[in-house]
């Protein structure tokens, strides 16, 4: 468990959770030169939590965790990190915050085992590196220099050498990039081992199954905005309801037609075209009239219940439902939907 | 262990796995001075249109220059572009989350500069001893001070650079556009009376320059050369603590 716990404002009834918080950004908004890098973002840190921070690229994840972490200092907003401001008291959150970040290499002649203990030599009581290397796989690539790992063991040398320290607070960034599936398990397992130590930890990743599997909680962050926050469930339902279906009908056949056959079906809470005949969004107006053909797939959003009546809705309209998959939302599909949906503004569905 | 020891270490071992460096900085200023006095002609005869110069020979007046040359060498030539090399790769932004302080990074490289500096200073003096003969200084304690003051002030210049450049090309690129004119000023080309008055008396205010010319008047001279004394502890005094306070970390 992490050393003195820091205070923390008492948990208001809006409060997710009751536990601590580790970190707060308020209204952080950072500009490179007119690049609007981040715009408004606001995101908690609790104790002992993987919080998720998803986006595209160049939403402004990095950004927002560089300024968190002290790296940047923002335009405008505030952030506190375990009580202090990373702008002003580094040298006191350093020891206390590790970080892996993308894109930084080390010198290459340097080999793993000394980058290690050089790195263990910066805290005052840092993990053993050789068992944090044992754990990630690294056992064998000690006397390695830097330019002869693999991309994966570069990687998993870049979050040992974020952890040797034993932070509080663990910043990863782009955590299992380049890595190979079992690798990408084995990375996971050793996560929530690291969480099961007390050790908080902040997780950029744009990898679906990545958050879904290792978040508490997500921060979906869009063009320097946050679009959305919650659980993986949360973010899922909010987005798209519980199950989507998608469906093929052997004959072309308007898409009013087919939203006419489920006016009546109150389960269904989007309906939505994909393939070769799809048509750009609307720019405002009626909508066009677009004719399902074949080879297009129809995606229909509902909730638990929504498969049988959509299914039996179409068929007692003659318009037989074929290839029919019925799968729960992921956040895959949460992500696009959230992300897309301030581009264009999505088709509104009367049903 | 402690963060400056181990790093320092560690910033060793890399300085000897990279052999191109390793042989430039430690095995140049042997090779010019025993070159230089073996090969090029009258070098070895002593001098005799030369007041105040009686009894020495030309490759005797290099030595102190030599010894100035192997100081900037160190300081300009690797030194700047090894950060540049850092930064570029993002090594540099890794460090700048650690608790490691932007001093110790500097201090760290420069104790092993100043290690190899010295290796190729005595390793240069033992050659020109044995192989064409060594004039003792006539003042040696000035020479050790203003030798150290040399080090002290062109390793404040070299990490001002080492401070900014963003890249190895560029930290390599204004290392050398720094290194031939201080050279030049520090009579390289022009050792001892050779040097006209006027490049003399600039060359006296400039990084190097004081240096190769206070350790000439130390191993030759019986006076103090206060000025250039002074302008070396001067350029050490601003330019340490500009060093410092630009660090950049990417």
């Amino acid at each position: 468990m992490p050393a003195k716990p820091t205070t923390a404002p008492p948990p208001t009834p809006a409060d997710a959770s009751s536990l601590e918080l580790v970190a707060r950004v308020s209204h952080l908004r950072k500009t490179y030169g007119s690049t609007v890098a981040v715009d408004d973002v606001s995101l908690d840190v609790h104790r002992g939590e993987i919080l998720g921070v998803l986006g595209p690229n160049g939403a402004g994840k990095t950004t927002t965790v560089e300024c968190l972490t002290g790296l940047r200092q923002p335009d405008q907003g505030t952030v506190r990190l375990l009580g202090l401001d990373p702008a002003r008291d580094g040298r006191r959150l350093r020891p206390r915050v590790g970080c892996q970040l993308q894109e930084s290499e080390l010198p290459a002649k340097l080999r793993a085992g000394e980058a290690l203990d050089l790195y263990a030599s910066f805290y005052d009581d840092p993990a053993d590196g050789r068992a944090l290397a044992a754990d990630l796989g690294l056992a064998t690539a000690l006397d390695t220099p830097y330019h002869g790992l693999s991309g994966g063991q570069k990687q998993r040398l870049s979050i040992a050498l974020a952890l040797v320290g034993r932070p509080e607070l663990a910043v990863l960034d782009e955590l299992t990039t380049g890595l190979d599936p079992q690798a990408r398990r084995d990375t996971w397992d050793l996560i929530e081992g690291v969480r099961a130590d007390g050790v908080t930890i902040v997780l950029v990743t744009h990898f679906m199954d990545e958050a879904e599997r290792l978040c508490d909680r997500l921060v979906l962050i869009d063009r320097g905005r946050v679009a959305a926050a919650g659980t993986p469930t949360d973010l899922v339902a909010q987005a798209l309801g519980e199950q989507v279906l998608r469906l093929r009908l052997p004959d072309p056949v308007p898409l009013a037609t087919v939203r006419a056959a489920l006016r009546d079906v109150t389960e269904v809470t989007d309906l939505a075209v994909e393939g070769p005949g799809t048509p750009a969004g609307p720019a405002g107006g009626p909508l066009p009239d677009v004719v399902v053909g074949p080879s297009d797939e129809l995606v229909v959003t509902g909730s638990r219940a929504v498969t049988a009546p959509a299914l039996l809705a179409l068929a007692a309209a003659d318009l037989e439902p074929v290839d029919v998959v019925a799968r729960r939302g992921t956040l895959e599909d949460a992500f696009v939907a959230l992300t897309s949906s301030r581009e264009t503004e999505p088709t509104p569905v009367e049903v | 262990m402690t963060a400056l020891r181990a790093l320092t270490l560690s910033e060793g071992r890399l300085y000897l796995r990279d052999s191109g460096t390793v042989f430039f900085a430690l095995v140049f200023p042997t090779l010019l001075l025993v070159l230089m006095g073996l090969v090029l002609p009258g070098m070895d005869e002593p001098l005799t249109d030369a007041p105040g110069y009686e009894g020495l020979r030309p490759i005797d007046l290099y030595v102190p220059v030599v010894l100035a040359l192997a100081i900037c060498t160190t300081s300009l030539t690797t030194f700047p572009a090894v950060f540049g090399g850092y930064r570029e790769k993002g090594v540099l932004r890794r460090l700048a989350t650690t608790p490691l302080p932007a001093s110790r990074l500097l201090v760290a490289q420069v104790s092993v500069n100043v290690l190899a500096l010295l290796v190729a200073v005595v390793a240069a003096l033992v050659a020109m001893a044995a192989v064409l003969g060594l004039t003792a200084p006539q003042q040696p304690g000035l020479v050790v001070l203003a030798f150290a003051l040399g080090i002290t002030h062109m390793t404040a210049l070299g990490c001002v650079l080492a401070a900014l450049v963003p890249t190895a090309a560029s930290g390599n690129g204004l290392g050398m556009l720094l290194y031939f004119p201080l050279l030049f000023l520090a009579g390289v080309w022009t050792p001892g009376p050779t040097m006209p008055d006027t490049l003399a008396t600039v060359g006296s205010y400039l990084p190097l320059g004081a240096a190769a010319q206070a350790m000439s008047e130390g191993w030759f001279g019986d006076g103090v050369p206060v000025t250039q004394l002074l302008v070396m502890v001067g350029w050490t005094l601003v330019l340490g603590p500009v060093a410092a306070r630009v660090f950049r970390w990417r």
